[in-house]
């Protein structure tokens, strides 16, 4: 460990690693909900045009993919609001072009050498400038969920209400869709442009399969988010590997344990909750939880009660 | 003389081509229990989101406390209930953040919650009886408990408008008759209530005026009794009161 921080640009790495993973998960969560959990990938195809006008005009990458990433989330969110089947259609159309395009841009500029490491990340190449540039583009993400966070949730829940409830549902829209872009512009050089959609999904999917709430969710994905940034960074640095696929890898072998122990809890909270005739409820490990829970069944009817069983299954098949 | 909660007047309303609401003139004053009856398609739902500036109007005009829904920034005094508790993507939110999201629009962007915020949740989880139910879920209640929770975020906002899109549907007899009392307490403070509603049920003591529509027109309009104003009579005491006193 100590020596891996012997290196200076394994300490850059590792300081935008925790960055990272904190972000993507946090706006990831409002993305997923949002049911958006494909934007993040098609904006990183977008990038990719922005790094390759970046390169060519031999401006900073990370520019030119913060001003290219923007623009593309807003084409993104118009075509979206503006037709009924979410643009399907245009947005593929938007996502092949910027991939195209960058691949073109980069190979004209450096023979497609420098191609692969922003398709899947290279941390050798990041710089103590890049770091803070990162650092402020992270600050920004977290204030802006911070802020219009309890907007965004409403948002993100159902359009008609947070209309109903007098939000600028326009405004918040592009909001979201900017965020998501600036986030891929911080996760890019690390993840790499077709894995850093992963990141805002991947923490997010693991989450929710053990929390009951929205907050919840959100704080146990940044927490999986920084584990996997950091750990999959420490196993490429270790075994020679690329960092993007290793951090990916290892969100979702969270994920897998995730959906396991979420099983196991949601069973759990059913026996508990079950109302079992003769007035003993619960049995086994349960028992604990059952007779605390058994006051809350005896307040509802059997049918009540019955419903629930009947969406449990369902749930779990949705993945919540 | 304050304007009415709601007011449209010729109000059409288009949905892909076809003409759904045909000329509505409809004033909602304040204090009325106001069921929109009529049968499938006839434009309940549509109406009462026309009402909300929710669906644009190709004709005609509607005013929320005076004031066209696009100019209109007083939401706080509006709460709306719609059919089904939302799922999105599946991200999970507990009871009480539902509920907690009634009061977005009463809320300031730069300050976290407030005691009072707090305590306005404590007390519309408390109305429809969901306050040990706070930390679950809301999306693994059944349905007559997800129907509980979207009331309490609507009252969660201290509205002085409550619009319920079908409160009723696919609710077993037990939570209807919650809704009742949940409602004849609201109606004894004197607010008031626009809802769509297929048959009136155990609501009917509560209503004051029922609104039938059939094909996008007003066919009836039945005055069952006077709107309350009265402030803070007890909810059951008040319903009773309006029951004695419907001679119509």
């Amino acid at each position: 460990m100590t020596d891996v921080l012997s290196y200076d640009f394994m300490r850059i790495a590792l300081a935008m690693a925790v960055l990272i993973g904190l972000t993507a998960p946090a706006i990831g969560t409002f993305i997923v909900q949002r049911k958006l959990s494909l934007l993040g990938d098609g904006i990183g195809h977008i990038a990719l045009t922005g790094i390759g006008l970046g390169l060519l005009t031999g401006t900073s990458p990370i520019l030119g993919a913060l001003v290219v990433t923007v623009l593309g989330a807003l084409a993104i969110e118009l075509l979206r609001a503006r037709s009924r089947s979410g643009g399907d259609v245009a947005l593929a159309l938007l996502f092949y072009g910027g991939l195209a395009g960058g691949a073109l841009l980069t190979q004209a500029q450096s023979g497609g050498s420098s191609l692969q490491s922003y398709l899947f990340g290279s941390i050798s190449s990041v710089t103590a400038d890049d770091l803070y540039v990162v650092a402020g583009l992270a600050v920004a993400v977290l204030a802006i969920v911070a802020v219009f966070g309890r907007d965004l949730f409403l948002l993100c829940q159902d359009e008609e209400l947070a209309r109903a409830a007098g939000l600028r549902v326009r405004f918040l829209s592009v909001l979201i869709a900017v965020t998501a872009a600036v986030t891929v512009v911080i996760a890019m050089r690390a993840v790499g442009l077709l894995l850093v959609g992963a990141l805002m999904i991947i923490p997010v999917a693991a989450a929710q399969q053990l929390a009951r709430g929205f907050r919840a969710t959100m704080l146990g994905a940044m927490v999986i988010g920084v584990l996997s940034a950091v750990s999959g960074l420490l196993g490429s640095f270790q075994y020679d590997l690329q960092p993007g696929p290793s951090i990916v890898l290892f969100a979702l072998a969270v994920f897998l344990v995730a959906v396991v122990a979420g099983a196991a809890l949601r069973r759990r909270r059913a026996v508990a909750t079950r109302p079992v005739p003769g007035g003993t409820a619960g049995n086994g490990p349960g028992t604990a939880a059952g007779s605390a829970s058994h006051e809350t069944a005896a307040h509802e009817t059997v049918l009540g009660a019955a419903a629930r069983a009947h969406v449990e299954p369902e749930a779990e098949v949705l993945g919540g | 003389m304050t304007p009415p909660p709601f007011a449209m007047t010729a109000g059409r309303v288009r949905l892909d081509g076809r003409e759904v609401l045909a000329g509505i003139d409809l004033v909602v004053a304040p204090g009325d229990v106001v069921a929109l009856t009529g049968p499938n398609g006839s434009g309940k739902s549509t109406l009462v989101r026309a009402l909300l500036g929710l669906l644009p109007l190709s004709g005609g005009r509607t005013e929320i406390y005076g004031r066209v829904p696009s100019r209109f920034r007083d939401w706080g005094r509006i709460g709306y209930v719609p059919q089904r508790l939302p799922m999105g993507g599946g991200v999970p939110a507990t009871v009480r953040e539902v509920v907690a999201s009634g009061r977005t629009a009463r809320q300031s962007r730069w300050r976290p919650a407030s005691s009072a915020d707090r305590a306005a949740v404590d007390r519309a989880l408390a109305a429809v009886g969901l306050t040990d139910r706070a930390r679950d879920s809301a999306h693994l209640l059944s349905g007559g408990q997800q129907q509980r929770v979207l009331i309490a975020r609507a009252l969660a906002g201290e509205p002085d408008v409550i619009v319920m899109d079908e409160p009723n549907a696919g609710v077993d007899a037990d939570n209807q008759e919650a809704l009742a009392r949940t409602l004849g307490m609201l109606t004894g403070e004197g607010r008031t209530v626009v809802l769509v509603l297929h048959e009136l049920g155990p609501l009917e003591p509560l209503i004051t005026r029922t609104v039938r529509l059939e094909n996008g027109r007003i066919a009836a309009e039945t005055r069952l009794r006077a709107a309350t104003t009265a402030l803070a009579t007890g909810g059951a005491r008040a319903s009773e009161q309006l029951a004695e006193g419907s001679a119509a």
